[in-house]
């Protein structure tokens, strides 16, 4: 079983980044298209716990413990076979 | 007076903030990230700019997990004094000894310049060599450097006193202008609210010879020495 976990700025939270991505791809023609961007992180487990409940409360205390900064950001967390 | 300097896999101010405390008097020894405790009878312990393990993750997330932090945080806990500079600070934060956490640059550029700073409050052991409100010279050199917390978090910091530093004008005005990394109230260090902590992303050590650009860093390390050497 694998955990994918997304890792991303929480809302109202400013991403320089996001919007460099956005005046590059307005610059490439898409604008007009795209409204906003904002960069995240994926992060994919490879878990050897075979419980479902089990595993996705430790990855949720691996995201609160060291995979996120919940100051700033958040997680969703999916389990995939 | 004891100290020591935390050396993680990717410090590299270490040996300079060392070389300095050793001038200053502070007695230093370096400390590997790895060892389980802190040597008996410290004083005082400085977390070094850097880019610990990478900058992997965020900057300073790995570090703050190192088996050392722990014994940090309790040294700390006790009233032990904690500087962090630069990287060292963004240590502090992920390791929760200091509020907030430091992002990427507004304007997306690393900052190596030299920085105009207002010392908002001297009533820590860090701070007692300058005068409140004296305006300083210090260098940045950081990617992650805009300061970021939540206003309620923000308003704490200024009812206890606990921005210590502020990016300003020559003149001392606090302003957009004098702003290098787009920092929530021009933050550029911060105490917690016992003032036994620092964090700060302006580097004391760079400016400790005035034949290296500046002195105005070596108040810090002397305030430690007359603050802490019982």
């Amino acid at each position: 079983m694998k955990a994918k976990v997304h890792v991303t700025l929480k809302n109202g939270v400013l991403d320089p980044q996001g919007q460099a991505i956005e005046s590059a791809l307005d610059h490439l023609g898409f604008s007009g298209i795209i409204g906003s961007a904002r960069v995240g992180k994926y992060i994919e487990l490879d878990l050897i716990e075979t419980n479902k409940d089990k595993a996705k409360a430790a990855v949720e205390q691996m995201c609160e413990k060291l995979l996120a900064n919940t100051v700033v950001e958040k997680y969703s967390v999916e389990l995939a076979d | 007076m004891k100290s020591a300097v935390i050396v993680f896999p990717g410090s590299n101010c270490d040996r300079d903030v060392f070389t300095v405390m050793q001038a200053q008097g502070l007695n230093p020894q370096f400390v590997w990230h790895d060892d389980a405790t802190l040597p008996e009878g410290l004083d005082l312990v400085v977390l070094p700019g850097g880019f610990s393990f990478g900058d992997y993750l965020r900057c300073g997330a790995m570090a703050a997990r190192s088996p050392i932090m722990q014994d940090v945080v309790k040294f700390a806990d006790k009233g032990g004094h904690v500087l962090g500079i630069c990287n060292g600070f963004q240590i502090l934060c992920e390791s929760g000894l200091l509020p907030g956490t430091l992002m990427r640059n507004n304007h997306l550029k690393f900052n190596c310049k030299e920085t105009t700073l207002r010392v908002e409050a001297n009533d820590s052991a860090f701070t007692s060599g300058y005068k409140k409100g004296q305006v300083i010279n210090l260098p940045v050199a950081h990617a992650e450097g805009n300061y970021f917390a939540d206003a309620t978090t923000l308003k704490v910091l200024q009812e206890n006193g606990q921005i210590v530093l502020r990016y300003a004008t020559a003149e001392g005005a606090v302003n957009d202008e004098a702003n290098p990394n787009g920092a929530c109230e021009n933050i550029a260090g911060i105490t917690n609210k016992a003032k036994n902590v620092l964090g700060m992303m302006p580097h004391p050590e760079r400016h400790a010879d005035a034949a290296l650009g500046g002195a105005d860093g070596v108040p810090l390390f002397a305030s430690l020495l007359a603050k802490l050497a019982a």
